[in-house]
């Protein structure tokens, strides 16, 4: 593929990093283990939504497999053709979208930069990812001017221009109204559907239920069960998830 | 009263002519505190990044120390400098003391523990911000430190003109280092010191009228700073 034809499609990944495996892995700090000997294997492919109730160690986890924090015990290993090159093949949107004090095209133009991505290339992937999430209009706005959808738009925006194999998402609509959180939403099937991995976290069931192919049950930071979204609804297996289905554990 | 009068009248036609040793000595005090603001600063201001940024054993010590060296005597810090640079001193074979250098090297001793200290907490508050979104784009050590700096650049514009003020307004270590010699190192602030201590009121007072004004300026440009930055911001 050109690289014209590239940046007519942002978020088209370019590198094969999956599976990602966790093996054993536990995480602890200030005497207390957050996180206790998860083992699973993200692979490409289906929405993966991690789900459980605050406090269960969800946004923990996606740090350590983003490499932001390493684990206590255990290792997280990206075990695809490219993983030497997984560093720069994942993205994470934060829950609270984290923006520079600059434009929206300049807050995404940093992160291609950071890629080593060429000036010319960079300005053509800016203007077709600010397109795609609905933000082109809004490209010469400083950025933390936006409404909090529109960034946490633009925080997707500027991960998804980096063209990521993975993209973790951690309770990306969880401070938003119901028409942003659409909008997001139909920003992340978009971006799906270009081939990258989605692996997001929430505690909002009807989400979760709107948006993952699989569902990963964590709770008390542990992975308590793992399956296919509609089996999961339907009738989860452990009494902590039924009970959370029930909404009786927050 | 009459004699107070007087002297204001005489400072202030001192200063619309244009008087010759007035401006030579306006110049060289912008001079020398203008590259120790620059020196400082690149000091400084990578200095306290890295501070901000990196964590590592004894870092709250040094903190401590950075902090505590904001407010070094002046007269201690021409001391050093002039033990340093005195013939027998470890710098003596320079042979830079009584040389507008030497009083540079010395604002600059005074001037970078500001700059250095006041980056470290600006850029340690925008790294609790952002550091981990840096980190998480890909942004190694130095990039990380950059952007954070650009970040912070309106806070640091203000950090670097209370530095300018330090420096400007400081008599006890340029006066040791570089001895107040007339059309050498002779700046305002000891320029004022020896002309009140010879009687000459005037010419002290109107040198005193240009550092006020100074003074005024760089406020004014550090409010005018904070109003860009808030419009910015907005």
């Amino acid at each position: 593929m050109s690289k014209a034809e590239r940046t007519s499609e942002p978020g088209r990944p370019t590198a094969a990093v999956l599976p990602l495996r966790l093996e054993g892995v536990s995480y602890s700090a200030g005497g207390h283990d957050l996180l206790h000997d998860l083992d699973f294997v993200l692979d490409a492919g289906p929405r993966s939504v991690i789900l459980g109730p605050n406090g269960s160690g969800k946004s923990l986890l996606l740090r350590l497999c983003d490499g932001l924090i390493e684990p206590t015990r255990g290792r997280v290993v990206w075990c695809g053709p490219d993983a030497s090159r997984a560093a720069e093949a994942r993205a994470l949107v934060f829950q609270r979208p984290v923006l520079l004090r600059r434009s929206a095209r300049a807050n995404v133009d940093y992160a291609l930069r950071l890629r080593g991505v060429d000036t010319g290339e960079r300005a053509q992937r800016v203007a077709a990812v600010l397109e795609d999430t609905r933000l082109g209009a809004l490209a010469d706005r400083p950025a933390r001017r936006l409404s909090g959808g529109e960034q946490q738009r633009l925080a997707l925006a500027r991960a998804w221009a980096t063209e990521p194999s993975v993209l973790f998402l951690d309770e990306p609509a969880s401070s938003l109204d119901p028409g942003s959180t659409r909008a997001l939403e139909d920003a992340i099937r978009a971006i799906q559907a270009t081939g990258t991995k989605i692996v997001l976290t929430t505690h909002d069931l009807a989400q979760a239920e709107r948006l993952a192919d699989e569902i990963l049950f964590l709770h008390g930071g542990r992975l308590l069960e793992r399956a296919e979204a509609t089996r999961f609804f339907d009738g989860p297996e452990t009494k902590e998830a039924q009970a959370f289905l029930r909404g009786e554990v927050d | 009263m009459s004699d107070l009068v007087d002297a204001f009248a005489t400072a202030f036609r001192l200063i619309v002519d244009l008087d010759p040793d007035l401006v030579e000595i306006v110049a060289l005090s912008l001079r020398v505190s203008g590259a120790a603001l620059v020196l400082a600063a690149l000091l400084g201001l990578p200095f306290g990044a890295a501070v901000g940024l990196l964590r590592f054993r004894g870092r709250r010590a040094l903190i401590v120390l950075m902090n505590a060296a904001m407010g070094l005597p002046p007269v201690f810090v021409g001391l050093v400098a002039y033990m340093l640079l005195s013939r027998s001193g470890p710098l003596g074979l320079l042979e830079l003391l009584y040389t507008p250098t030497a009083m540079i090297l010395a604002q600059t001793a005074l001037v970078t523990p500001i700059v250095a200290a006041l980056t470290r907490q600006a850029v340690e508050d925008l790294a609790d911000e952002l550091d981990e979104q840096l980190r998480s784009l890909g942004a190694g050590f130095a990039q990380r430190a950059g952007t954070l700096l650009y970040e912070g650049r309106f806070t640091l514009a203000t950090t670097l003109l209370a530095g300018f003020g330090r420096a400007i307004a400081e008599v006890g270590a340029v006066i040791i280092v570089g001895g107040n010699i007339a059309h050498l190192t002779r700046v305002m602030t000891t320029a004022i010191v020896l002309e009140t201590n010879r009687g000459d009121l005037p010419l002290a007072l109107g040198l005193g009228i240009v550092l006020v004004s100074l003074a005024v300026l760089v406020n004014a440009c550090a409010q005018g700073v904070q109003e860009v930055a808030r419009r910015v911001e907005s």
